[in-house]
């Protein structure tokens, strides 16, 4: 299969090159809105540029609705994208059809959430994990294709195989689901997994064990990974780099430890800031972002993230920001990207004070008011007002 | 005296094949002001003990042992009756019998000597119902020293069947219920609230937000049409809702809207406690951080105290005080939670401890806890972890471990809690 082009490119290390790719869903308007107005389209993914490596696990972190689901199912082409390019192995997958599109398939596999609903209850263990190889004619005789199942559930630690071969969905706990659902990702070989979210619906004490097997995977293997998951800790300790991405796009991109120990985007600030840490000992702070994630119908003009931000100067709402790189492999979106003072989580606790307005905190670098009476407010939040709300004297 | 006391409750559920034992033998207080989180896998009983204090349980879960006070207020108990049963399965049973006896005895001496008026609840109960009962048990057990323990056994069983089926036993016991269920329709939600699982499901699809949580002032407060709408809106401001969202329906708010709207309306009528069940696993990260924080200040505000059951030890970290950890219906650690985080005496909180990841400090290698929770039906014989925990030993599948008190507030369900705290015990 292996063509002497595709491994030009493997010996440079990518996998994926992604490049500005975007993916609009159509909203259905009625009838009248369809002759009056132009169609409306949910931005799900905009213009995220991205490349994965030879054996990497790129972890993509954000709230819900922030189109990181979308952007794996591209990778997948359980969606076509509607512009940009995207690039396995030096071949362009966005426009790929028919065979073609076939044959790629079989290369790249997905996890999904939920072990609980992606398994066919009427299908037994070996009906569903043997039915890619059916899809594909992998197999010629029921004893090969059960040998390749077997093997299969050896790889996912599954152990042994014969016992669970023949067991129902319901016969199994859910630890054991996700197990089945990623053998029935490995057996075809595949060359690029995307997981979505796989640990969310676990129990704790089993999700250690799916993610140290999807890790052992990787470097056994050599599959790189795409893992999806709204927990920093989980994406922190599967991945090598994670992209954050905040209603659509990515707004930084860096090594693991580089987003951990050194966010530069005000939005990793406030992600990082509202993970729980189990260490009754490190309270934090008030999360540093307001209000809630706007429609991605109608995105913000200029930086998207600019109506939440607390560092937000005039030009945000103005310009869109362009993806930097700040430090070496560390991109971020943001026109004050290395200038603002970030909180890190391994910082020091530091009592902050609070906006009377909007509750988030006020610190350093944010544009504020300070009343003579020791009470501040953001800049934006204090307009609203005449006076100060504590000692009602003019600001 | 604690404002919630739990004293070694016992809640089963009867199945087509036999019994489930979803909570078994749990005891913790909560005082007024304090916080405490449940933490447990799914199907560890945590939220069956949730459903016990509300009196919420389904129609095939009893109460079979043990009791639950609520301001020195039965909230649910085992009849002794049903009690003696469980205990005669047990292999020592005649220590077990006469503490029961003792413990009765005790409770309707208390109340004979101080009088109906400011009486806990248990002895009313017990004086109206069980006196007789009490008396043909310690009749019983005054010929032990003349009958074979067998025969004592048998004549006991049947004399507490004999009190569940008897002619009158149906009568008495729907007479108990009765007398509990009026205490408890007058404080539930006035003093003791809920915040349920899915706040997405929890609402009424057909009425307004604001109409449900003005139902719940009408029926305990007997406030008019307007006062109740001003209190809705007071409600609202407090969460951070805006007013005119009181005539949404549910469908048009976030998770996040709703999941404030089911705060507000656990808070309409300033209860004393309030019990959290999950109440942020449907939520994003940020949102899951103010709802907390959010939680967090109004309760200090108002001095309630707050349960606060949840898979995830990292929640319970951030917002309590106490911890109590629930593992196959037994409550495996308890106490302090700086102390349980810092030097667990229980191997279960170490691997649950061990397994998750964090953002703080350096990356470490996660740990999981092999095999699988058990089957509650049919648990694993001695203590219910050991086909699962890194130390066991023989003594672990032969015997229960008793419940260590290892530090002062801290106490641990294993028969090496002593040298885990210690940290002798290293694999």
């Amino acid at each position: 299969m292996e063509s002497k082009e595709e491994e030009a490119t493997q010996e440079s290390g990518v996998v994926w090159e992604v490049k500005n790719l975007t993916k609009l869903f159509p909203i259905k308007a009625g009838f009248l809105f369809s002759l009056l107005g132009k169609e409306k389209h949910v931005h799900a993914v905009e213009d995220v540029t991205f490349n994965i490596h030879e054996k990497e696990i790129l972890g993509i972190v954000g709230e819900s609705g922030c189109g990181k689901t979308t952007c794996g199912r591209l990778l997948v082409r359980l969606e076509t994208p509607t512009r940009g390019e995207m690039y396995f192995r030096g071949q362009e997958i966005g426009t790929l059809k028919g065979k073609q599109l076939k044959v790629f398939r079989r290369n790249v596999q997905m996890v999904f959430q939920d072990p609980y609903e992606s398994l066919n209850p009427r299908f037994n263990v070996f009906s569903t994990i043997a039915e890619p190889l059916y899809v594909h004619g992998v197999g010629e005789t029921i004893e090969e294709r059960e040998e390749l199942v077997a093997q299969a559930l050896e790889y996912a630690e599954l152990k042994p195989p014969e016992e669970f071969i023949y067991r129902f969905p319901h016969e199994l706990s859910g630890g054991q689901r996700q197990r089945v659902a990623i053998a029935r990702t490995l057996v075809l070989r595949p060359q690029f997994i995307v997981a979505d979210e796989p640990v969310s619906m676990l129990d704790v004490s089993i999700r250690a064990g799916i993610m140290n097997l999807m890790r052992d995977l990787r470097t056994t293997y050599d599959i790189p990974f795409m893992f999806i998951s709204h927990d920093v800790s989980v994406t922190r300790y599967m991945s090598e780099r994670i992209a954050v991405m905040y209603l659509g796009g990515i707004v930084e991109l860096a090594d693991t430890e580089d987003i951990i120990k050194n966010p530069m985007h005000p939005y990793t600030e406030a992600l990082l800031s509202a993970v729980p840490v189990p260490d009754p000992a490190a309270k934090h702070g008030r999360v540093k972002i307001r209000g809630d994630l706007p429609s991605p119908i109608d995105p913000p003009p200029g930086c998207t993230f600019h109506p939440r931000c607390l560092y937000k100067k005039e030009i945000c709402s103005q310009k869109e920001p362009e993806l930097r790189e700040i430090e070496k492999g560390h991109l971020v979106h943001c026109h004050f990207a290395g200038e603002l003072s970030i909180v890190k989580p391994d910082d020091e606790y530091v009592t902050e004070k609070l906006c009377k307005v909007c509750g988030a905190s006020v610190k350093a670098g944010m544009p504020m008011v300070e009343c003579k009476c020791g009470e501040v407010y953001h800049e934006e939040c204090a307009a609203s007002l005449e006076a100060c709300a504590v000692c009602s004297k003019r600001l | 005296m604690a404002m919630l006391e739990i004293k070694d409750l016992k809640v089963h559920f009867e199945i087509l094949k036999g019994k489930v034992k979803a909570v078994d033998g749990v005891s913790f207080n909560l005082d007024r002001g304090e916080t405490m989180g449940l933490v447990g896998e799914s199907g560890c009983g945590k939220t069956t003990t949730a459903f016990a204090i509300t009196r919420l349980l389904p129609y095939n879960g009893h109460v079979v042992g043990g009791e639950i006070l609520f301001d020195n207020m039965v909230l649910a108990r085992a009849d002794m009756a049903t009690e003696m049963i469980e205990l005669l399965e047990l292999s020592k049973w005649l220590p077990k019998i006469e503490t029961l006896v003792q413990n009765k005895e005790n409770a309707l001496k208390a109340f004979e000597a101080k009088g109906l008026d400011e009486s806990p609840g248990e002895s009313e109960i017990l004086l109206s119902q069980e006196a007789d009962f009490l008396k043909d048990i310690k009749e019983i057990l005054s010929y032990k020293e003349k009958m074979e323990p067998e025969e004592l056994k048998e004549v006991l069983q049947e004399s507490a069947k004999g009190e569940v089926t008897g002619f009158f036993a149906d009568r008495r016991k729907r007479k108990i219920e009765r007398e509990i269920e009026e205490k408890m329709a007058a404080i539930r939600w006035s003093q003791i609230s809920m915040i349920f699982q899915s706040a997405m499901n929890a609402f009424n699809p057909v009425y307004r937000v604001g109409d449900q949580i003005a139902e719940a002032l009408h029926t305990h407060q007997n406030l008019s049409k307007d006062e109740a709408k001003q209190r809705v809106a007071e409600l609202f401001d407090l969460v951070g809702l805006r007013a005119e969202r009181i005539k949404g329906y549910p469908h048009e708010f976030s998770g996040g809207m709703r999941q404030r709207a089911m705060i507000a309306m656990a808070l309409a009528l300033n209860p004393k406690l309030i019990i959290a069940d999950e109440p942020t696993t449907a939520l994003d990260v940020i949102m899951q951080d103010r709802i907390l924080a959010e939680i967090r200040d109004l309760q200090k505000e108002m001095h309630m105290a707050m349960m606060i059951i949840t898979h995830d030890i990292s929640v319970v970290a951030e917002v309590s005080e106490k911890i109590a950890i629930m593992y196959g219906g037994k409550l495996f650690e308890y106490g302090d939670i700086v102390s349980i985080f810092e030097n667990s005496a229980n191997p279960y909180t170490i691997g649950l401890t061990g397994a998750f990841p964090s953002i703080k400090g350096e990356r470490k290698t996660l740990r999981s806890i092999p095999g699988s929770p058990p089957d509650l039906s049919n648990p694993p014989s001695g203590c219910v972890f050991h086909p699962r925990c890194r130390f066991a030993q023989d003594i672990c599948k032969e015997k229960e471990p008793p419940t260590i008190e290892v530090t002062k507030d801290h106490h641990s369900y294993c028969h090496f809690a002593e040298e885990v705290f210690a940290g002798k015990l290293k694999v």
